[in-house]
């Protein structure tokens, strides 16, 4: 296996969008005949795609939930191109040719020079070279025969496994927007990490750069065998802009027995501007399955982006003594709506789960905390602490909770904490006093509430969500 | 389904019949406010479970029994057996329904002070009582509940309170809803409103007692208007037979500087569900609410409480605590809405749950909705069973393991019963759940016998 990792990173990227353009874009809408041509396109084994139609004629049936706490202009799902390569960005010549706002909080974030240009399109320096960096990381990944390949290239070298795994924890007919995913997904990253190794790195989205723009039906697989361990992140804290408006994604986490999977996200998606026009709509359907014993699945996640967000990343404690936890910061600003956070099925004996949950509203945003622990009649000994914290910056957003708690267990216990305040102006006066100025002092403030989660990131990501979160919040004080 | 439809159309017939005869002699305000409540629900009917607010609560059993009104129906009960369920305090304010119809030979009144007016609804409906006509029907919205546009559509009878304003009554007024089905399913639609003019003060026991173990329905609605500075304490117990349902809607209204304080006892009932909405419109105004379940058997109990912070200034409070034995089951949401503007909240919940056996079950939906910034919120909930070592502390003491059990099941109990300010009423409450308690330790003891 490991060969077969090496001989594929060694040859020239084939597939990519780069190879695909212009002559790719299949008609407007959806239906039978488009996701067939999808499939030929990404020539698909027979499989995948009666899977995908499977889906399809599934999704028919699902309608847009609307129990969410997020109201926005229905979308016209016969109106997108479900299959259009994305266009060949404009290489600029330098970084003066920027939208000198984007490099203003490239600075903030604190991304080194080289980077700043590579993420703004900029053609980059033979001294810098991403690339190489990238290959090296590879060859690191081959030798403990990690799998991580863009979505689309597992499915041609490992099929077994892709078609062991797809649609295992989030079946295609999960709900409305998982339908829609499993029929058009277009690629996104698969990794495998093989029994008892402990992956040597982060992987990031970041280094897949050969599928470095993000899909806008991005399909995720991490499988974790026994006695494994994978930390992945998702996500760049710079600022994405993107010109589809409709992002619905799906991860699906599998941990066996003994192993543990951390996944990390920043999402900092293009929110709309001012005055809630435009803004990317997120919604994502993630879930890990500690199917083994003493598995572990930990979701950490930091949402500053998109205009609406619609996710919950679970976890299934199916294996015993399984343990899932959920950190997550949510910041909204101006017009955003977050409706976000987690559920905890508890199936396996002597279970754990951990929430906690720190939601920032600003402006005229609203912030949503929607969680369920669910203790079955068979979880002996099942334990869950969750706690969702809601910190309100200014008088018109809204800050919302909505747990559901379901215990059929009674040697079960489940303790749920939440509290909703204002930022504290006699802290804000106490900063200013010492010479802060008010946006920085509530950065601070912001910075301490979301400690508990931000401690959970890894480090380099940790300081730049830190970053971003004062950015996120500027011009909502004073 | 196609028969909680069956049963939908008997109802929406029955008030047909029923406003045709008998209940046609009301005033027009009444009948018309009657005919909008049957609309809604004939164009609703019963919840299920795929409705959001009862998704834990099925209410099968009533929606799919046909429930005959308990119209005119007055079975004799010996006055002795009545008076046993009234508390010696306030002896002379009581009023006593039977089947949801006002019964004055067996209510006494002499008690209450002049200027209060403490009667049956029905007597005070026709009698152009503008406080009645302004109230009624006015803040438990139908929209809401298809319980309560039931309740509206079929109102006929309850107890009506009105307490002028800075009167100041020191003894409870006791509201006793007694039902004796008398062998066939039937329904009682009983209705009260409290009105507490500015500065007036009293405390209210709302009791509904089974007097036999048999399949009935009680569908109650009480709606409590608290004016400026006045202050309500309302106890409500209820004790159905344990074949019983019971669907309650308690909504109260609060202007500037007032106070209410609910506390709630479920004892009964095979299936009961009760709404508590409370409004607080005033700065200043206050409220508290205290609920005690504690049920076994295939009891089940849901609690859905909505309190709204409408005016800035105002504080809340909310403790529920639930015992769950056997198989019994718990459902408790919560909900506060804080408005915009309505800054300077101040708002607490807590629920607890016990879970005595491995098939009890509770679920819990402590919400917030919080729409202003400068408030001070916070919800807790807990579930869990009772605490090992707290167990093995008592019995290291040479208490038996049951009676330990009991003790520690008590303590959790008693925190609520605390809140209750009438002695007797608490005294009373406190043997009934010691008796409860025991029997269920006897269930235990004999199963772990066999």
């Amino acid at each position: 296996m490991t060969s077969g990792v090496e001989q594929h990173i060694s040859q020239p990227y084939k597939y990519g969008w780069s190879t695909e353009v212009e002559s790719d874009v299949v008609p407007v809408g959806l239906n039978e005949a488009i996701i067939q041509l999808i499939s030929e396109k990404k020539g698909e084994p027979e499989w995948l795609l009666q899977w995908r139609l499977n889906a399809f004629r599934n999704w028919l049936k699902l309608k847009e939930p609307t129990w969410a706490n997020v109201r926005y202009e229905p979308v016209d799902y016969q109106a997108i191109h479900y299959y259009a390569a994305p266009k060949k960005p404009k290489k600029l010549e330098s970084l003066s040719e920027v939208d000198p706002k984007v490099l203003e909080t490239f600075s903030k974030l604190g991304i080194p020079l080289e980077e700043q240009k590579r993420l703004a399109g900029v053609a980059v320096d033979a001294v810098f070279d991403s690339v190489s960096v990238a290959t090296t990381f590879k060859e690191k990944l081959a030798e403990h025969g990690v799998i991580f390949l863009p979505f689309s290239e597992a499915v041609r070298e490992h099929p077994e496994l892709v078609r062991k795994y797809l649609g295992s924890v989030v079946p295609a007919t999960d709900n409305f927007f998982a339908a829609l995913n499993s029929a058009v997904f277009t690629d996104g990253s698969f990794v495998y990490v093989p029994e008892g190794v402990r992956c040597p790195m982060e992987l990031s989205t970041y280094f897949r750069i050969n599928a470095a723009s993000t899909g806008q039906f991005e399909r995720t697989l991490i499988v974790a065998e026994e006695g494994a361990y994978v930390s992945y992140l998702e996500g760049c804290s710079a600022p994405m802009r993107d010109e589809n408006q409709l992002h619905a994604a799906v991860v699906e986490l599998v941990a066996l027995r003994d192993a543990e999977i951390k996944y990390s996200t920043v999402q900092n998606w293009y929110p709309g501007d001012e005055d809630g026009k435009g803004g990317i709509y997120n919604f994502v359907t993630k879930r890990g399955d500690c199917r083994g014993e003493n598995s572990k699945i930990s979701w950490t996640q930091v949402e500053t982006g998109s205009a609406i967000t619609w996710k919950y990343p679970s976890c299934l404690l199916t294996g015993d003594n399984s343990i899932g936890e959920f950190y997550s910061v949510a910041v909204t600003n101006n017009h955003q709506q977050a409706d976000t956070g987690t559920k905890m099925i508890h199936i396996g004996k002597n279970t754990k789960s951990t929430i906690v949950s720190k939601g920032v509203s600003a402006g005229k945003s609203q912030n949503t905390y929607r969680g369920q622990v669910k203790i079955m009649k068979n979880a002996q000994g099942a334990r869950n602490f969750s706690q969702c914290d809601s910190m309100l910056i200014g008088d018109k957003c809204g800050a919302h909770t909505f747990p559901y708690i379901d215990v059929r267990n009674s040697s079960a216990i489940m303790e749920h904490e939440a509290t909703t305040s204002k930022i504290g102006e006699d802290q804000i006066f106490y900063c200013q006093q010492r010479g802060l100025s008010a946006e920085d002092a509530v950065s601070m403030i912001v910075n301490g509430f979301c400690k508990e989660v931000f401690r959970e990131l890894p480090m380099e990501f940790a300081v730049e969500a830190q970053n971003l979160l004062g950015i996120s919040l500027e011009g909502s004080v004073g | 389904m196609t028969k909680a439809l069956d049963v939908k159309d008997k109802y929406v017939s029955d008030f047909e019949a029923f406003s045709a005869n008998g209940e046609s002699g009301v005033p027009q305000w009444l009948q018309a406010l009657r005919n909008e409540a049957i609309e809604r629900f004939s164009s609703v009917g019963f919840p299920t479970t795929r409705d959001e607010r009862w998704r834990f609560t099925s209410v099968a059993r009533v929606a799919e029994t046909k429930f005959a009104l308990a119209n005119g129906e007055r079975p004799s009960i010996p006055t002795a057996e009545v008076r046993q369920h009234v508390l010696e305090c306030g002896s002379e304010q009581v009023l006593v329904f039977i089947n949801g119809r006002y019964s004055e030979e067996l209510s006494s009144t002499g008690g209450v002070p002049e200027g209060v007016i403490a009667c049956g609804l029905r007597q005070v409906t026709g009698s152009g009582l503008e406080t009645v006509e302004h109230h009624l029907g006015k803040y438990a919205r139908m929209t809401d509940n298809p319980f309560t546009a039931l309740s509206t559509a079929f109102m006929a009878d309850g107890a009506f309170l009105y307490v002028p304003s800075d009167t100041i009554l020191g003894d409870p007024i006791q509201l006793l809803f007694l039902t004796a089905s008398g062998g066939r399913p039937v329904v009682t639609h009983p209705r009260n409103l409290i009105c507490l003019e500015r500065g007036a003060a009293a405390s209210v026991i709302e009791s509904h007692v089974g007097l036999v173990d048999d399949m009935y329905w009680t569908n109650c609605v009480t709606e409590a208007v608290v004016r400026d500075n006045a202050r309500l304490h309302l106890y409500r117990v209820q004790r159905e037979s344990e074949q019983a349902n019971h669907t309650a809607t308690t909504q109260s209204y609060q202007s500037r500087d007032s106070n209410v304080a609910l506390t709630t006892v479920e004892l009964g009932s095979a299936l009961s569900r009760h709404d508590i909405n409370a409004v607080l419109d005033g700065e200043g105004a206050e409220c508290s609410l205290y609920g005690l379940t504690q049920i076994q058997g295939s009891q089940h109990v849901d609690h859905h409480t909505t309190i709204e912070h409408a005016q800035p200034h105002c504080s809340s409070w909310e403790f529920f605590n639930g015992i769950y034995d056997e198989k019994a089951r718990g459902v408790f949401t919560g909900r506060i809405v804080v408005h915009p503007g309505a800054q300077r909240t101040d708002s607490k919940q807590t629920n607890n749950n016990l879970l005595l056996s491995e098939g009890a079950r509770a679920d819990s939906q402590p919400q917030l909705e919080i729409y202003a910034d400068d408030v001070k919120c916070t919800h807790g909930a807990t579930l869990g069973p009772i605490d090992d070592k707290a167990l093995f502390y008592l019995q290291t003491r040479g208490i038996d393991a049951e009676v330990a059990r009991n003790l520690l099941t008590y303590g959790f109990g008693v925190e609520i019963l605390n809140k209750i300010a009438v002695a007797e009423l608490r005294e009373r409450l406190d043997q009934l759940v010691h008796a409860r308690l025991d029997d269920g330790a006897a269930r235990r003891r004999a199963k772990n016998q066999c």
